[in-house]
């Protein structure tokens, strides 16, 4: 890889040892993936942030890379934790596991990182532009930044996301670069998509089956952020889709940007008339259900607002969270106040998969997210209901899935 | 017999070969406090990564292995260097924080398990076990 001047005395050492550290990170990766310069990246999003997931190695190691005076450069946001940081209390979470994880929070701090935990830093105030080369994990904020905001980021790690807000810089290959963000999958929707978890469940049907490939979306004949941000989380989870387009509402679906004008040579086609697998894969027979989680990616604004109305007037039986970002929570305003008043948990910082479910007592969840539903089983030990918001919320008031 | 490696982290070690033909991870397969594989059927189990020249295909599993393997060196218990036939992310990140040789780009066919392994930089001095 080419160096500039700054980049090579950044290797040397002498900006200080966390920045030699950070650039010898994205040396390696560029080296991997054949890159041949660093270039700039204008914002970060890291995850490794839930104590649950970075255990004691994790925390050790970000506590000793903020004591070598590690700093970003550019603007960094991180991902859920495994707890609300303001009202921990609330969900019952064991003081020892929030004592790690505020130490996980003031470790990032330290270096310079604002601590708002949200999976999506796009609704939270990270809102790169179209076009805008940025580092971020957090699979769900990949796809999102890459394809419905049409910013551009590879599928970062932690570290590698964290190496480049400490030094400003990426190696470009990838999805930083144009021939690697056209289509290589083609996807014809055949039946209707009305619900949010309808998108989820066809996520979750095109991510196992297109790996890291680059889907291209027929026949989806209308798609609102929220149901495109569970499309792209589910598809992730999955799978490891970093970018997807959709004819007629994603900002790069442009068919034929090679110069046939062809989906490659030999476009391999999935065509989906109906979404039973994924909601036969995503559902167990439970039929109490302890923990009702909405929120996964964090709900938007819009979101809280259809939750607010289902539940006016009601009072809930079952445990009820709706995750989201702080900054939404607080823009929400009486509406949190509203949803509340039903006995629901209106919860900002943290998620059903990352904070210590498994420790609260819960053992069987439902939700109406591709993606929690993907990953309660395997990572949470809970048995899971997936289905439309209504279904949850009902599950809530009831304490039974019908 | 020498090799010549690509370099991912810089550096020299010796040890004794200790090879997986399989993919290994860091996370959830290591002990973290003793260096011991702990995966369940992994041709390696059993075996300690301390001090070990440990040579496998390439890296797999969570992107935490890379703490996790920040968490051997510190404990003591990580292997001396690491070479793989190709180094991908996880491996490649835990090998540069922990300040562990790493080297890809090698035909690990030809070092077999309990060889003696000298590395430096992008060298491979392979004694017969």
């Amino acid at each position: 890889m080419e160096l500039t001047k700054e980049e090579q005395s950044m290797l040397d050492g002498e900006e200080g040892e966390g920045v030699q550290k950070a650039v010898e990170i994205l040396l390696a990766l560029g080296k991997i993936y054949d890159a041949g310069r660093f270039i700039p990246v204008s914002s970060a999003q890291v995850a490794g942030v839930s104590y649950k997931n970075l255990g004691d190695a994790g925390l050790e190691f970000l506590e000793d890379w903020a004591n070598k005076g590690a700093k970003v450069r550019i603007p960094t946001t991180l991902n859920p934790a495994g707890i609300d940081i303001e009202n921990w209390k609330k969900l019952g979470i064991s003081d020892e596991f929030a004592q790690k994880q505020i130490r996980v929070i003031e470790a990032y701090k330290s270096m310079g990182i604002q601590p708002s935990c949200t999976c999506t830093p796009y609704l939270a105030g990270n809102l790169p532009k179209q076009g805008e080369h940025v580092a971020w994990s957090e699979s769900s904020a990949v796809s999102y930044a890459n394809s419905v905001i049409g910013a551009r980021t590879n599928r970062e790690g932690g570290p590698s996301a964290l190496a480049a807000a400490i030094a400003g810089r990426t190696p470009e290959y990838g999805l930083h670069l144009d021939e690697d963000r056209e289509p290589n999958l083609l996807v014809e929707v055949k039946c209707e998509l009305n619900s949010i978890s309808d998108f989820g469940a066809l996520g979750y049907i095109i991510g196992k089956e297109a790996g890291n490939s680059i889907p291209y979306f027929k026949g989806i004949k209308q798609a609102d952020s929220d149901s495109l941000k569970s499309l792209g989380a589910a598809m992730a989870a999955s799978g490891a889709v970093a970018l997807y387009h959709v004819e007629g509402i994603t900002p790069e679906a442009k068919l034929g940007t090679t110069s046939t004008g062809e989906l490659g040579t030999t476009p391999e086609t999935l065509t989906i008339e109906n979404l039973d697998d994924g909601y036969k894969s995503l559902n167990s027979d439970a039929q109490d259900i302890d923990l009702i989680a909405i929120g996964c990616p964090h709900a938007s604004l819009n979101e809280l607002k259809k939750i607010s109305n289902l539940l006016d007037g009601k009072k809930i039986k079952s445990e009820l969270w709706i995750t989201t970002s702080r900054k939404i929570m607080l823009a929400a305003g009486n509406e949190v106040a509203k949803i509340e008043s039903s006995g629901a948990k209106v919860v900002a910082d943290t998620c059903m998969i990352v904070a210590p479910v498994e420790e609260l007592g819960f053992k069987t969840m439902a939700t109406n997210a591709g993606k929690a539903a993907f990953y309660a089983p395997s990572h949470c030990n809970l048995n899971v209901r997936f289905g439309t918001l209504e279904q949850c919320i009902n599950a809530a008031i009831t304490g039974k899935w019908s | 017999m020498e090799l010549k490696g690509r370099i991912i982290r810089a550096g020299k070690a010796e040890g004794e070969a200790l090879k997986s033909d399989s993919p290994l991870s860091f996370f959830g397969c290591i002990d973290p406090e003793t260096g011991t594989i702990t995966e369940e059927g992994h041709e390696l189990q059993g075996n300690s990564v301390k001090d070990k020249i440990l040579i496998f295909p390439h890296g797999k599993g969570s992107t935490v292995g890379s703490y996790s393997l920040y968490r051997l060196k510190k404990n003591n218990c990580a292997p001396a260097a690491i070479v793989n036939q190709e180094c991908e992310p996880i491996v490649a990140v835990g090998a540069i924080i922990s300040d562990i040789p790493c080297l890809d780009r090698v035909d690990i066919s030809k070092i077999s398990n309990g060889d003696k392994v000298i590395i430096d930089n992008d060298s491979i001095i392979i004694e017969d076990g």
